[in-house]
């Protein structure tokens, strides 16, 4: 299988290749991951229930909506998505996540289509869905537009785009790269590049131009106290969320 | 998906319930209708005939129902049916006395609901009404699976579930479970979790009394040499004792027939309820404090004394168990509403998090607190009487403290708040 045309940056493929077999352990190396995934979960879950008027506490929830997890890694948020009965298919342009991601998923009895490959080469094929899950992605691509781009084409019309990133600020360098890559030692050093950063006002920008319409954003934010990750309406300041729709 | 592995996992899939809960006293039946509540599925599985858990006869056992587990009772929609049971408290006085001197120590430590605006700090329910209303709630509520007569003889998990096998023979199959079964949890053991514990040389000896006074719906608590003892009101003119004794004493007392029971009861009580006699059976237990060297294994959780037995000085046992039930409950519903794996690691961690702390400080508390007065040292007798009178003299401490003996402190769980 080929990655095809791709605006993935290749060399930071590769970073995240090397830590796929460590996806699943909730103190391994991905344990910021997962901590904030519980986070994650809640803005994705309560947005597609408000878009597509799905009550959360029914049994499967999400029947009948097919969902694109760009950048699924070991499967963290296409498993979810799938628990509650969303059709899934988990896209990743690093091939070493593929089988990790599938050979979990069997051990949790889930169906999910996973597949090695891009948001564009699946576009190009024109492939569509109802909620296209962009979590931290656009801050490793080359052309974040183009990609951008790329995800509108993939839903349908009304479908829905959750996106995911990091602002560029001093805060979110001192957070996001001297924290976490250096002094936590939660991420591999160089994992992030901070000129790539996008502040929310970009983001809002790239996606208008893109064709989606924004319509939420909200902040990640770490409590060192509790040590848990919690949405904020007001602090956007490192990890942001945002949700957009392409116009019926 | 025609290979040989993929067919084993299908089988596994097929669950049974979401929650196999082992345990069908009170903690076990409340959280699998916490659960239920939430969309959750819940087989609950005890050694003992429906029937016997639901005997209208009242045997004396009764619970001091902090505000916060009634709390809890209403948002399962059984407290309607308690209520007319049960007897507010309406007021907590605690006292240092010696026997024979009653309640007539000089200094006071008076708790009144009034000085807080939630109301009464707790209700007073007796045994047999609490346990009958989680039998009908679970026969009522189709998610609810009840298994009685069986024991568990073997438990075993993989990702993406328990298996249970039952003396029977009979096998469960589950994604998640819960130990709900005591103080000596074959559920624990048999996950290999240890405990942590020491015994205290005391037995609590527990009793319901009529008596010819009314109690204006108070509860006293006197702090005595041999150990504490608990007069708390039920409905009408009855009351719940809880006395603690040494093992000697308490086995020599237990062996007295009624009357001469009530002979050595009446010294310690005082007279101010009139004349006193036994109402029910009497019952004894050991006190020890055992608490599991975790609260959750590999797909496994404990609720209730299986996660944390307590000396039972201020009734905080079963509070602190249904706080455990809130707590997992309302994790649980978290992480299946998210689309999480209900039995993951780190989301039995989230519940463990919650709760050990607040259990390992309960724990200390009510320990150093029967250290400190079951003790006759004038000194120590002097210096707590001065420190109960201190209390008492400053307003926000006193408030602070009826919150927290209504449960009203901490990080309440949703199924707890107002």
């Amino acid at each position: 299988m080929q990655a095809g045309h791709s605006t993935i940056d290749l060399s930071e493929v590769a970073k995240f290749e090397a830590m796929a077999a460590e996806w699943w352990d909730p103190n391994g190396k991905f344990k910021p991951l997962h901590m904030l995934n519980p986070c994650r979960l809640d803005y994705i879950t309560q947005q597609i229930a408000a878009e597509f008027d799905r009550d959360l506490g029914a049994e499967k929830p999400f029947v009948g909506l097919r969902l694109l997890d760009i950048g699924c890694g070991g499967g963290l948020l296409s498993e979810p998505m799938a628990r509650l009965g969303a059709d899934v298919v988990g896209a990743d342009a690093a091939e070493g996540n593929i089988p990790v991601a599938q050979v979990h998923a069997e051990q949790s009895g889930l169906s999910i289509d996973y597949r090695f490959t891009t948001a564009e080469a699946l576009a190009e094929a024109g492939e569509q869905f109802d909620v296209v899950l962009n979590m931290e992605v656009v801050e490793h691509v080359a052309d974040p537009l183009a990609y951008l781009t790329a995800c509108r084409q993939l839903l349908k019309p009304g479908g829905l785009h959750i996106c995911s990133t990091i602002n560029r600020n001093a805060k979110s360098f001192a957070m996001a790269i001297a924290g976490a890559e250096y002094v936590m030692r939660w991420l591999p050093k160089g994992t992030h590049e901070w000129a790539k950063f996008i502040t929310p006002d970009e983001l809002y920008e790239l996606m208008r131009n893109a064709g989606l319409e924004p319509v939420d954003r909200k902040g990640f934010v770490f409590n060192p106290v509790s040590w848990q990750w919690s949405l904020s309406a007001r602090d956007l300041g490192v990890n942001y969320v945002t949700a957009s729709v392409k116009p019926a | 998906m025609d290979n040989p592995v993929s067919l084993t996992i299908l089988k596994r899939m097929t669950h049974d319930s979401d929650l196999l809960i082992v345990g069908g006293g009170l903690n076990g039946p409340a959280l699998a209708l916490a659960a239920a509540r939430a969309g959750l599925t819940a087989t609950v599985i005890d050694a003992q005939p429906v029937a016997q858990l639901t005997d209208a006869a009242f045997d004396g056992r009764a619970y001091a129902l902090a505000m916060s587990s009634v709390r809890l009772l209403r948002n399962l929609w059984l407290w309607d049916s308690l209520a007319d049971n049960s007897q507010p408290m309406l007021e907590i006085k605690v006292s240092d006395g010696r026997a024979g001197e009653g309640p007539l120590s000089n200094f006071f430590l008076h708790f009144d609901h009034a000085e807080i605006e939630e109301g009464p700090m707790g209700h007073m329910i007796e045994d047999r009404f609490l346990r009958r209303a989680l039998q009908d709630a679970m026969a009522d509520c189709p998610p609810i699976t009840r298994i009685n007569e069986e024991r568990v003889t073997d438990q075993e998990t993989d990702s993406t579930g328990v298996t249970l096998t039952l003396a029977s023979g009979r096998v469960l199959r589950g994604r998640v479970l819960i130990g709900a079964d005591g103080r000596t949890s074959g559920t624990a053991a048999r996950a290999g979790i240890r405990r942590t514990g020491w015994d205290y040389g005391q037995t609590a000896l527990v009793c319901a009394i009529e008596h010819e006074l009314p109690h204006n719906g108070i509860a006293h608590q006197f702090f005595m040499p041999p150990g504490p003892l608990a007069i708390l009101p039920l409905p009408g003119n009855r009351s719940s004792i809880v006395w603690s004794e040494t093992h000697e004493n308490a086995a020599r007392f237990n062996a007295l027939p009624e009357d001469e029971y009530i002979e050595m009861l009446r010294p310690r009580f005082g007279d101010f309820l009139g004349d006193i006699r036994l109402a029910g059976g009497r019952f004894s237990y050991p006190l020890s404090l055992s608490i599991a060297n975790s609260f959750v294994g590999d797909r496994l959780a404990l609720i209730g004394d299986a996660a944390h037995g307590m000396h039972p000085i201020a009734g905080q046992g079963l509070n602190a168990g249904l706080r455990d039930v809130a707590a997992l409950a309302q994790v649980l519903s978290d992480a299946s509403h998210r689309g999480e794996d209900i039995a993951a690691q780190d989301v039995l961690e989230r519940y463990q998090q919650w709760r050990r702390f607040d259990t390992a400080t309960l724990a200390m508390a009510t320990d150093l607190t029967n250290r400190l007065f079951s003790n006759d040292n004038p000194l120590l007798r002097m210096g707590r009487d001065l420190g109960l009178g201190a209390v008492n003299a400053v307003p926000a401490l006193r408030r602070g403290l009826i919150r927290e003996a209504a449960g009203l402190t901490g990080d309440l769980p949703e199924l707890m708040q107002g």
